[in-house]
């Protein structure tokens, strides 16, 4: 295990070395993503400005949720880009080369690379998430600390285990999907509002299905010490993010399941 | 003129062939119309105050913005992008035609086919089971339908403009990351432009962006008369003629200094 850990930080280096080889491109595909990533931030303000209030939710609230969800896709959002190239590699047969090596083939593909410019969303979702905080009556605890944490880890584990969900596919379809972009990209939008502005089916895929909401608006309600309009008791906002973890075990052996019936395209 | 309809019209048979993406890409479509759908109708529902746009319009201006999300010109055209990186530019220019022309001839069609294939089936569901309006009158209709023209050669003066940035940055992913995000906001495609504050409204109404969506968005809903469509017109022709002028001085520039990439 921890000879893996080690491995990875190596993979991880390396390609932290490679992109800091172009240091002024590296910084204004940053700048740019910042930007793009929080021109969502800037609609939510534009809507709040307009309407003062959503169904009995702050800004501040919102701006809260919106942190969370933001940071923890970045992580997963930053190490996608070797499962994005996945379906290419599955046509070409270079997955092929990935077997023959004595590691998990997840491991490596995650390692492919750490994509550094999109610490862009991470910047704007941690500056909506502190401004927030300012703005809002937290009553800080070293345990409410700890579940901000637990949510952005499980949160980072679930969009990972949907990354590789989406990946999986490929197995058998030989391309990535469009269509899965609906849970990853539209889960960060739609999970960045409370759960409760949406229709009962809609929130259930959300909660049961893709249990996105598990790591963002449960634990965000436990921090801020807000009731739940749904109805859910505070023990569990504590300890759903674990679901996120679950989660991303789950897709991985789905994974493993679909690297054993993997047939090589040849090439 | 009769090698830019050829390009177009091979363009456009091309792009008509990706049919599976385009249905992966109406499930996309619907899924994230209605997610704005929702987050739109909660926030109707938080207060009673009068509104400069009432909420049944905006939920049909979201879905037009579905329906026509392919005209949106936030991104360019890969195929070209290959093009101009491994060298293939060299080849556009030996054509015996305007390059710009036929550049713009090419975004054309890349902006509209897809429309064509996702744009339809889209109303058609969004119209019977999401509740999309159809166009407040005939009048409104033929305004509307005016103004898509209008759009279409906007949409397809700025992906060109786009494109010929590629000489410079080779790339590309830099403009895109930069300019595709503000598109999108500026143009109307994720809030309509009535229900910006006040003080931004003077600038997004100058401003080209407008033309490709909210412009023909409004007159559909009747939210603008259609009297007003010379006007607006207008506001769009003059930025298309704006635009394209500032693409051929471009083009011109990069073409005296383009390296073709060896490959």
């Amino acid at each position: 295990m921890l000879d893996t850990l080690y491995l990875y930080g190596r993979f991880l280096s390396v390609s932290v070395r490679s992109q800091m080889q172009y240091r002024a491109s590296f910084a204004m595909l940053a700048v740019g993503h910042t930007i793009t990533t929080g021109l969502e931030f800037v609609a939510i303000l534009v809507l709040f400005d307009r309407f003062g209030t959503l169904v009995g939710w702050s800004l501040r609230e919102v701006a809260f949720i919106y942190g969370v969800v933001n940071i923890s896709f970045s992580f997963a959002d930053a190490m996608s880009r070797g499962f994005d190239m996945f379906g290419a590699m599955v046509k070409s047969g270079d997955f092929d080369r990935l077997l023959t090596r004595p590691r998990s083939t997840a491991l490596q593909l995650a390692g492919q690379e750490l994509t550094l410019r999109r610490v862009g969303r991470f910047a704007q979702g941690l500056a909506a998430l502190v401004w927030a905080c300012f703005g809002l009556d937290i009553d800080w605890s070293v345990i409410k600390v700890g579940l901000l944490l637990g949510a952005v880890a499980g949160g980072a584990c679930l969009f990972s285990g949907l990354i590789v969900l989406q990946a999986t596919l490929a197995f058998w379809t030989t391309e990535t999907l469009e269509i899965m972009n609906t849970v990853t990209y539209g889960g960060v939008e739609t999970t960045q509002y409370p759960m409760n502005i949406y229709r009962p089916w809609f929130r259930g895929l959300f909660t049961f299905v893709v249990p996105l909401a598990c790591v963002s608006y449960f634990p965000s309600l436990a921090i801020m010490g807000v009731e739940d309009p749904l109805g859910s008791p505070v023990w569990f906002q504590y300890i759903a993010p674990a679901i996120g973890v679950g989660f991303l075990l789950v897709a991985l052996r789905v994974w493993n399941f679909g690297v054993r019936h993997y047939m090589s395209t040849g090439s | 003129m009769i090698s830019y309809w050829a390009v177009l019209s091979a363009r456009f048979r091309a792009l008509l062939q990706y049919r599976a993406a385009a249905l992966a890409g109406l499930g996309t479509q619907l899924f994230w119309g209605l997610i704005r759908v929702m987050i739109f109708q909660a926030f109707f529902r938080s207060t009673t105050a009068e509104q400069p746009m009432a909420l049944d319009d905006v939920l049909t201006y979201v879905w037009l913005g579905q329906a026509f999300l392919a005209l949106l010109p936030w991104n360019i055209d890969s195929d070209l992008r290959t093009l101009i990186r491994t060298g293939g530019v060299g080849y556009e220019l030996l054509r015996p035609v305007d390059l710009y022309g036929f550049w713009y001839f090419r975004a054309l069609a890349w902006r509209t086919a897809p429309t064509l294939m996702r744009g339809v089936p889209l109303i058609a569901f969004a119209g019977i089971f999401m509740g999309m309006d159809a166009p407040a009158s005939w009048a409104a209709a033929g305004a509307f339908a005016v103004a898509m023209i209008g759009a279409i050669l906007l949409s397809s003066a700025i992906t060109t403009l786009f494109n010929i940035t590629m000489m410079w940055t080779i790339s590309g992913e830099g403009v895109f990351a930069l300019v595709g995000g503000g598109v999108s906001i500026l143009s109307g495609m994720i809030i309509p432009i009535p229900l910006f504050p006040e003080w931004a409204q003077p600038a997004l109404n100058i401003l080209p962006f407008r033309g490709v969506v909210d412009t023909p968005y409004r007159f559909y809903l009747g939210h603008v008369p259609a009297a007003d469509l010379p006007l607006h017109l207008a506001h769009q022709l003059a930025w298309v003629v704006a635009i394209i002028l500032l693409g051929r001085w471009l083009l011109s520039r990069g073409l005296r200094r383009l390296v073709v990439q060896g490959g």
